[in-house]
Parts: C-alpha cells; sequence; structure tokens
C-alpha cells in the first residue's frame, strides 16, 4: 500500500515540474518585450528598464527559471504589477470564495444528476431513457456563459427572487452555482447511466433478486452502491472543469474569486498574476487528481496491484 | 464505409449540422441585410417581421451576425479539429507503433498538457500572445491533439498485435507502409467520433474565449463576442443575448447528437 502512495506521488513531481515549467514560459510568449508590453506603447525606457529588473528578465534564462522555481516552492509567485501587493496573498483571500462557488455547483451537479441517471438507466430503452438523456445532452451543449446572464433574466431581473451579482448570503450562490453546475451534471447523468447499467447487469443483482430482495433495493443498496466507486473517480476528475468553468462564471455573476481575478488581470496585463491564478488552479487540479488516484487505490485492492 | 444512423437524435444531429452549414455559406443571398449595415435610429429594436432576430446596439441585423458568426465558429471547428487530429494522429501512432523511450517521452509531455483543466492553458495562451482568431485557433489546437493522440495510441498498441500486422511485416512491408495502410486505419472510426464531439468543443470554446473579450475581436461577428456584448443590454433588449446563445447551443447540440450517433453506429454495445 505505501509503495503505492510513494509511486503515485513520484509520479506527480514531473508532472509539477513540467506545469511550473510551462508557466514559467508563458511570460516569455508575450510578443516583444513583457515589460513594454505591461506598461504599453507610450512608456518611458527608463520606466521599461525598472520593471524588467523587478520582474528579473533582465536576467539570464536559466537564473530565471532557478528563481521562479525555488520562489514557486516557497509560495513566493512575485507582486502584481497592477496593485503591488503579492500576488500569493491575493489568490489566497479569493480561494474561499472560488471553493464555496465549486463545491456549490458540483452539488448542483450531483443532486441532478445522480436521480437522473438512474432513472435512465432503470429504464433502458425506454421514453424516459431517452428524454433523460436528451436533457442531458442539452445540458452539456448549453454554454455557460449564455446560461448564466438567461438565469439572471428569469429570476433576478423578472421575478426578483435572487440577486443578479456579487457575494455574501446563499441567495447569492443560487444563480452562479446553478450555471457552472449544469454542465456537469449533464455529464454525470450519463456517467451514472452507464455505470449503473454495467452493475445492473451482474450475477451479484441477480442472485440478490433471486433471493427475494425488493427491486428498489437490489438497484439502490445493491448496484448503485457499487456503481459509486467509478463515479466518484469521474467527479473528481470533473472538479478541473469545474475550476475552468467557474472562470467565465464569476466573470458573469462579478464573483470575486480566483477566475474573476485572472481575467482582470489579463485585462491589465499583469502577467505575474495571470501566471500566479494558472499555477495555482493547475497545481490544485494535479493535487485533487493526486488524492482521488491514491483513494481509488484505498477502495479498489486491484488498482495497486497493477 | 457506409453507416446507417439509425437512431433519431443523430439524424436530427445531422439535420442540424446541414442546415447550419447551408446557412452560413448562403448568408449574403438569403438576407437583405448586410451584417455591417446599420440602422440607428431602429437600434435595440426586437424581433419584427423584417428583422426576424432584432436589432443590435447599432442597429445591426442581428440575424445576419448569426450566420455570418457561423462562418467564424464553423471554420474555428474544422481548422481546430483537423489541425489536432492530423497532429494527435502523428504523435500517438509513432507513440503507440514504437513504444519505449518516445512513447515515455510523448506521454510525459501529454500528462503536462492534462495537467491543465479543459481551457485553462488556452486561456493562458491566448492572453500572452494577444487576442485574435488566430491565436485562439493556436491555443485550441494546442491542447486540442492530445486527446486525439492518446485514442490514437490505445488503438495503435492494439492494432499491432494483431495478426495480419505481424504478417505484413513478415513479407517487408516497412514502418511507413505497415502505419499507415494496417495500424492508423483501425483508429478511424473512434477518431472520427471524437473528431464530431470535437467540433462541438471548439466551437464551444472560441465562443466562451470570445464572450471573455480574448478571441474574435469587433467589428467580425462571433456568438461570443455577441452573448458578451448584449450582457449590458440584458434589462431593455434582451434579444442581444438570446439569438446568439441559443443558435450557439442548437449547434453544439447538433454536433453532440451526432457524435453520439455515430458512436452507436461504430460501437453499438455501448447503447
Amino acid at each position: 500500500m505505501l509503495r503505492y502512495f510513494l509511486h503515485r506521488v513520484l509520479l506527480a513531481v514531473p508532472v509539477l515540474l513540467g506545469v511550473a515549467t510551462l508557466v514559467f514560459s508563458l511570460i516569455h510568449l508575450v510578443p516583444g518585450d513583457p515589460a513594454q508590453a505591461m506598461l504599453g506603447d507610450g512608456a518611458a525606457p527608463k520606466d521599461i528598464a525598472e520593471l524588467r529588473t523587478s520582474l528579473g528578465l533582465d536576467q539570464p534564462l536559466l537564473s530565471q527559471y532557478v528563481t521562479f522555481l525555488r520562489h514557486a516552492i516557497t509560495g513566493d509567485l512575485g507582486k502584481s504589477f497592477r496593485t503591488g501587493q503579492p500576488v500569493t496573498t491575493m489568490i489566497i483571500e479569493r480561494i474561499p470564495a472560488t471553493a464555496e462557488l465549486a463545491m456549490a455547483a458540483m452539488l448542483v451537479a450531483i443532486v441532478i444528476a445522480i436521480p437522473l441517471g438512474v432513472v435512465a438507466a432503470v429504464w433502458r430503452g425506454t421514453a424516459i431513457d431517452y428524454s433523460a438523456m436528451t436533457f442531458a445532452l442539452a445540458g452539456v451543449s448549453i454554454p455557460n456563459f449564455w446560461l448564466g446572464p438567461l438565469l439572471a433574466i428569469v429570476f433576478s431581473v423578472e421575478l426578483g427572487w435572487l440577486p443578479v451579482s456579487g457575494r455574501g448570503t446563499l441567495a447569492h450562490l443560487v444563480l452562479p452555482a446553478i450555471s457552472l453546475g449544469l454542465a456537469l451534471a449533464a455529464i454525470l447523468a450519463r456517467m451514472t447511466r452507464a455505470s449503473l447499467l454495467e452493475e445492473l447487469g451482474e450475477l451479484y443483482v441477480r442472485a440478490a433478486r433471486a433471493r427475494g430482495v425488493s427491486s428498489a433495493s437490489a438497484i439502490t443498496a445493491h448496484a448503485l452502491r457499487n456503481s459509486m466507486v467509478p463515479l466518484l473517480t469521474i467527479i473528481a476528475l470533473q472538479f478541473g472543469a469545474v475550476l475552468t468553468g467557474a472562470v467565465i462564471t464569476e466573470t458573469i455573476f462579478a464573483w470575486p474569486g480566483i477566475g474573476r481575478l485572472l481575467i482582470q488581470s489579463i485585462g491589465f496585463r499583469d502577467y505575474p498574476m495571470v501566471q500566479g491564478c494558472i499555477l495555482l488552479i493547475a497545481v490544485t487540479y494535479v493535487t485533487v487528481n493526486l488524492i482521488t488516484d491514491l483513494m481509488y487505490g484505498v477502495l479498489d485492492p486491484r488498482i495497486r496491484l497493477e | 464505409m457506409i453507416l446507417r444512423l439509425r437512431s433519431g437524435q443523430a439524424s436530427l444531429g445531422l439535420i442540424i449540422v446541414a442546415i447550419v452549414v447551408l446557412g452560413a455559406l448562403t448568408a449574403p443571398w438569403l438576407l437583405p441585410w448586410d451584417a455591417t449595415t446599420q440602422d440607428l435610429p431602429n437600434r435595440l429594436h426586437g424581433p419584427t417581421l423584417q428583422h426576424w432576430f432584432g436589432l443590435d446596439e447599432l442597429g445591426r441585423d442581428i440575424l445576419a451576425r448569426v450566420l455570418l458568426g457561423a462562418r467564424v465558429s464553423l471554420m474555428v471547428g474544422i481548422i481546430v479539429v483537423g489541425v489536432s487530429s492530423i497532429v494527435g494522429m502523428a504523435v500517438g501512432g509513432v507513440s503507440g507503433y514504437y513504444g519505449g523511450r518516445i512513447d515515455q517521452i510523448i506521454g510525459r509531455v501529454m500528462d503536462v498538457l492534462m495537467a491543465f483543466p479543459g481551457m485553462l492553458l488556452a486561456i493562458a495562451l491566448v492572453a500572452v500572445l494577444g487576442p485574435s482568431l488566430v491565436n485562439v485557433v493556436l491555443a485550441l489546437a494546442v491542447i486540442g491533439w492530445v486527446g486525439y493522440a492518446r485514442l490514437v495510441r490505445g488503438q495503435v498498441l492494439r492494432a499491432r498485435e494483431f495478426e495480419y500486422v505481424t504478417a505484413a511485416k513478415a513479407l517487408g512491408a516497412g514502418t511507413v507502409r505497415v502505419l499507415m495502410r494496417h495500424v492508423l486505419p483501425t483508429a478511424v472510426p473512434p477518431l472520427l467520433v471524437q473528431a464530431t464531439l470535437g467540433m462541438a468543443g471548439a466551437i464551444l470554446s472560441e465562443a466562451a474565449l470570445s464572450f471573455l473579450g480574448l478571441g474574435v475581436q469587433p467589428p467580425t461577428p462571433s456568438w461570443g463576442t455577441m452573448i458578451n456584448g448584449g450582457r449590458v443590454h440584458l434589462l431593455d433588449a434582451p434579444h442581444l443575448t438570446i439569438f446568439p446563445g441559443l443558435f450557439l447551443a442548437i449547434v453544439v447540440l447538433g454536433f453532440n447528437f451526432l457524435g453520439d450517433g455515430l458512436r452507436d453506429a461504430f460501437d453499438p454495445r455501448g447503447k
């Protein structure tokens, strides 16, 4: 078990190094001089030179890279070009908002998806199945940057039930969470159906029915319970999609999270902040995937033996 | 290969895609309005018999702009999927066929690219390269090829063990010939499914980047830019947001229906 854990953790190290390298390269992909791009065309050469020095761009590339890695490991991602505050501090301030939105969206997705997937699997091939899966496919196809404004028109403008933007109360969370969670719900519903169908075909379900276990109990207590293992993995793997979706949802609903900070920073050409946000989201994603892998190893011993 | 799309969904998907392609190609002849003609006195007017989708903030016909936006979306989709699938097929084919160190190196590069969730890397790339249609295509292709490469690699790993491949090698066929004639064709059906679903993904991603102000720049019409522009007028002219988004959702749904139908046609067990 310990060997499996160590193996998985060690495999994540080169990936994290690759992620950090790619994030470091971003500023060097800026056409022309990044300092010039940040300050604009009318900037004085003295200001440009000062910014180049403060960003470390006057150093040899290898030295910049080593410094970037050393600082990143200690949590120092430089200072924001726009506010002068440490990037890490600004990002940490925004983490609770993004985490709250991501969790709420995943909850919305699970609440919608599991009943929908179960109904579709149990009544496979019927109109119920086709309707549920068409709904699921429609959910994947509706962009959240369109759904968000539509929800705002109906529930905030027309009905006046929910606030249109900002963060504070539970009411503020409803529209962003639905807007972000619907696409995930659609994906999960399809996965729930597929996973449950596989389990329903297993002999142990038939054996349970033969023993006199009711159909509902055979589905919920036996088949659904076992289909939860791959489903939990998929839920965790979809966390990345939620984080990316949050960039758009936070922009629409003026939600003060990391996604909104990223888009604002792009607008101001605040490259250290852009790098910081991208690095944090990618590292979070890799970590969640790693934890999922480790959990899967705990839940299913066959994985450890592979 | 002749395929029968048995499900109604797949046929509906094909019809939707065909109508949108036709509408995008014939837009200038279909409508009496140009996408750039301004009717300022009637700006923000809702749908009428003359202007079915209404007018935007500059008095331009929204239907004309939506149809012209379809050209941008389809073009981005075709280029991104085309480039990604060709690169993915080449890289995945080489990786799977040769294995060993080459496979390991390519695998690590793919792992790093897959470590960035969804569109995040595309957002980052466009943010530094600058907002433009070319950079959007570039960014989406950079992240897009990995999925195809993984798929092709898996298929090649399986196919290279087939007896007819061993027979071809025994008869003296070269590596390129074995790969092109015997191994890679086995990856075409799943690749076709992924490419169809990839069209939906690329169209959505382009619209999302344009919505964030990172993609197609005005005055070129794009569905994402139109939805973003409409947000300012959400209260007084919601049609500015509703119609481009509706078109986008329908087209993406069409490609998803078609992709699902193709998957069922190639592999009915999953149905």
